[in-house]
């Protein structure tokens, strides 16, 4: 059990990434108490495992405990999310430019965006909120992730080219309802 | 919508660019390409539209505070507790703390030099305190902006004055925008600029003294300039170098 002095430095280098913690979570478990729940256990099993960091970069160290506990969260409670990987044989299109006017317009509206990043498959979505929300370098992600450093670039790749896709598609959709 | 050909070689290098993670032969090479084709350049300023719209949509969930403080209760209950040897040391350091307290409140109260000395002692720690905090993932800025006529106006109606609102892109001290806090007791502006990846905070709201010269300290590793003109105090704080923050002071006085 850790004593008071870890304690203190564990608040004074850990806790300061609870936002980073928290916007992982919620963006890997999708629902706001399913995510504080998760941060919460993440949160005491780095407490456990404290004496096992020695310096270096917490954030990332962190977020591994936080990503680890979002994903077994979603195995025991929605294994059929967890286990849904991005078909690539599938979706062969890869190559299909993206229109940057249309994606430009599409992508203003706030909902949309935040519809269409929850429905890419957890594995883009994290490297994307990584990357594009939290800021992380390609090393840290490929920390965070177990992704080998070589791939982030093309997981990122397409990670964005699959958001891009979903961003464009959908008025198309909305019209074939519509009419 | 005709479906043009893309070069396949470089729309792995695209991302590398844009997230700055390519080596700089490699980054070169590529803004070579992107003058060159037509495809590529479509597909960068695509990608970059999509970078703005997630970065600018408020997409960050950050925790909410109650959440903050159940972590903080489960980590003091998984904590060892502290020996019955510990906790009879700890309680003689305590009185002798508490005397330690009466004597220097003794003095503070009576000797109004060391007093004034004092209330600025407190401030800058308050000062650095509120830099450290700001620099929390979300917590820099309120309105985050490069152009200072969006961010004056934001504050009207925040506050009960009107701090000056300057950019000094063209000297390396862009603005990034701004936020409300709180430092000793009352609401100010603070005003964030960037220095080579460092920011800056510069507080300021109305002081009752007269006009004072700038003056230099350092606290916990930051560098702090603060002054008074015109009826505003000033405080500027941040890890650039001391000539820095100097020069930053020199150009808000100008």
């Amino acid at each position: 059990m850790p004593n008071s002095e870890e304690r203190a430095r564990f608040e004074q280098v850990v806790l300061p990434h609870l936002h980073a913690a928290h916007n992982l979570a919620r963006w890997l478990v999708r629902r706001q108490q399913d995510a504080e729940d998760v941060v919460q256990e993440a949160f005491l099993r780095a407490y456990r495992f404290f004496s096992g960091f020695h310096g270096g970069d917490a954030r990332a160290w962190l977020l591994q405990i936080v990503r680890n506990t979002s994903y077994t969260w979603l195995q025991q409670n929605r294994p059929q999310e967890s286990a849904a990987e991005f078909d690539e044989e599938m979706h062969s299109d890869t190559q299909t430019p993206v229109n940057p006017e249309t994606l430009a317009i599409e992508s203003a509206n706030r909902e949309r965006l935040n519809r269409a990043l929850e429905e890419l498959p957890p594995n883009f979505r994290e490297v994307l909120v990584l990357r594009e929300l939290e800021g992380c370098s390609y090393k840290e992600i490929a920390e965070i992730t177990g992704i080998p450093i070589g791939t982030v670039m093309s997981s990122l790749s397409r990670a964005r080219r699959r958001l891009a896709q979903a961003l464009g598609s959908e008025p198309k959709q909305e019209a074939a309802h519509g009419s | 919508m005709a479906v043009e050909p893309v070069c396949r070689q470089t729309t792995l290098l695209l991302h590398g660019y844009l997230d700055g993670e390519l080596d700089a032969a490699r980054a070169a090479e590529f803004e070579q390409h992107l003058v060159q084709c037509h495809d590529c350049a479509n597909q960068y300023a695509a990608q970059r539209s999509l970078r703005t719209a997630l970065r600018g949509s408020n997409l960050y969930a950050k925790a909410p505070p109650a959440l903050a403080r159940r972590i903080r209760s489960d980590i003091r209950e998984a904590t060892e507790k502290p020996s019955l040897l510990a906790s009879i040391t700890s309680w003689r350091w305590l009185a002798a703390a508490a005397s330690m307290a009466l004597v220097l409140f003794a003095f503070w109260r009576f000797v109004p030099a060391f007093r004034g000395a004092s209330a600025e002692q407190a401030l800058a720690t308050e000062v650095v305190d509120s830099h450290v905090r700001s620099m929390l993932p979300g917590h820099l800025t309120d309105v985050a902006s490069t152009d200072q006529h969006t961010v004056k106006p934001w504050f009207d109606g925040k506050l009960d004055f009107a701090p000056p609102v300057r950019d000094f892109s063209g000297a390396g001290y862009p603005l990034i925008g701004g936020r409300l806090d709180v430092l000793n007791g009352r609401t100010v502006a603070a005003l964030v600029y960037e220095r080579r990846k460092h920011f800056i905070n510069l507080y300021v709201w109305p002081s009752q003294g007269s006009d004072s010269a700038e003056r230099s300290i350092s606290r916990q590793g930051f560098n702090l300039v603060y002054w008074s003109r015109n009826g505003m105090s000033f405080w500027a704080v941040s890890d650039v170098a001391r000539e820095d923050l100097e020069e930053f002071a020199q150009m808000l006085e100008h």
